[in-house]
């Protein structure tokens, strides 16, 4: 099908998105285009006002930020995928972007649409949570910044009010790779490129007595937001990154309460989630160069 | 409600300009308004990849990307392909391999093909099928297709 009408704003300074975020009432901000543009052409989302974000300046490029990574919400998931900048820092997520879509989609997908998009199976949201990124948030009356767990509310929803944009994200590396750093990811989907049934990452640092330092492992597609073990994660501190902590972690994962649909039952994700958290940690435990 | 807009455009290298309504997608603009029929539309919802177009170099699904903001930009189309009415090395690959069958995906597969193998000029049969893992073809089981890719990059590398 194809889009209904609508009124089209091209913005090119942050002022004038501002003005227009504060004026215009029933709108959308368009940024990549890859969800959005579907639920429009389906007339699933048919706003009176279409704001594209693409000719702003400003919104886009990544950048190191002291001990922080910032992305500017317009950077195309293409561009994440071939940066150094993020191969080095979070290694994870240059992996993770294999899995986005196909090349196509990456060439407009944006990392901030993703973000504010919010499908339960989608990768970036998942890694965002993974690194409890920080979400940089502009309105018409100034400017707010929200972790995580305070932007992702809900099944696609975000914590961005109406007249909210978000403009960049912030992730906080973890140790670099020769200090024992490892990490994992790993997702099952029916065909490459399609939206996974489950998908789980692993973060760990390990110290020099060969102990779990840190560790984050997140599941994804599985519930209708990703999930932080977070209790399981505490527990394993101090831990050596063995067997025993992969069955923790495993364990956790199978206790998430999964989502069913036509395809898909519950038990099956579930099982899933297990076996998707045991390879994304063994291959983290891998990589922290620690082999047991 | 029918906002309209005069989109300019550098299409296959010729410049275009028209009016149309700011709801309508890329590739609805390239075969209503500028009479390239060559893309394809399929699903419209970015599934199938035969609307797959080069924007400014990077190859986009042309159904979810606005005419009006492909305005200032480089468009690269299937019909930009040829070059005085002989195929490009790629369309012919496409023909001697039966690449293809009744012709629907194609534009989407050679356009998806010819940006990746400027970019990745010596891929391996596994990369030539995950870069056109966004199209889909109802027809040749993809062999065909894979065949073709290979065979221009190794008779390119030889050239
Ligand atoms: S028509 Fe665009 S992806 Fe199918
Ligand atoms: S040739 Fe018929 S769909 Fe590909």
């Amino acid at each position: 099908m194809k889009a209904a009408a609508f009124h089209y704003h091209d913005p090119r300074t942050r002022e004038d998105l501002m003005g227009l975020l504060g004026r215009l009432d029933d709108l959308k901000l368009l940024a990549g285009g890859q969800s959005l543009m579907p639920m429009m052409n389906f007339r699933i989302v048919a706003p009176t006002h279409l704001v594209d974000l693409n000719r702003v300046d400003g919104l886009g490029g990544i950048s190191r930020q002291g001990a922080e990574v910032r992305f500017g919400a317009l950077t195309r998931q293409r561009e994440v995928k071939a940066s150094e900048i993020v191969a080095n820092d979070l290694p994870i997520l240059t992996e993770a972007l294999d899995h986005v879509g196909h090349v196509q989609t990456r060439s407009r997908g944006t990392i901030g649409g993703s973000c504010c998009h919010l499908d339960p199976s989608a990768e970036i949201p998942a890694i965002a949570a993974l690194y409890d990124a920080i979400f940089e948030i502009g309105g018409p009356d100034g400017t707010r910044e929200v972790g995580y767990a305070d932007w992702h509310l809900g099944m696609l929803t975000s914590a961005l009010d109406e007249r909210e944009v978000l403009e960049g994200i912030r992730f906080k590396p973890w140790q670099p790779a020769d200090a024992g750093h490892g990490w994992g990811f790993y997702e099952y989907a029916r065909r490459h490129g399609d939206f996974a049934i489950a998908g789980a990452g692993c973060l760990v640092d390990i110290s020099d007595q060969g102990t779990i330092e840190r560790i984050a492992t997140v599941v994804m597609g599985v519930d209708a937001v990703p999930v932080r073990l977070r209790e399981a994660e505490a527990a394993l501190v101090g831990a050596r990154p063995d067997r025993t902590a992969i069955a923790a972690l495993v364990e956790a994962a199978r206790s998430i309460d999964a989502m069913t649909d036509p395809q898909v039952s519950a038990t099956y994700r579930r099982r899933l989630a297990g076996v998707v958290t045991e390879r994304a940690v063994l291959a983290a435990f891998q990589r922290s160069g620690i082999t047991q | 409600m029918s906002d309209t807009r005069t989109i300019s455009l550098t299409l296959n290298g010729a410049a275009k300009t028209a009016e149309t309504d700011v709801r309508v997608n890329l590739a609805d603009f390239l075969r209503h308004s500028l009479e390239a029929t060559g893309t394809h539309v399929g699903c419209e919802h970015g599934v199938c990849g035969a609307c797959t177009v080069i924007v400014d170099g990077q190859p986009v699904r042309a159904c979810l990307m606005l005419a009006v903001q492909a305005d200032g930009s480089t468009v690269e189309t299937v019909e930009g392909l040829a070059t005085d009415g002989a195929l490009s090395d790629l369309q012919a690959a496409f023909s001697r391999h039966h690449g293809l069958q009744c012709g629907f995906c194609t534009p989407g597969m050679l356009m998806t093909l010819h940006a990746f193998l400027k970019e990745v000029p010596n891929p391996s049969e596994t990369e030539v099928r995950e870069a056109i893992s966004g199209n889909i073809c109802r027809c040749t089981g993809y062999q065909g297709i894979v065949a073709a890719a290979l065979d221009v990059a190794a008779s390119r590398k030889g050239a």
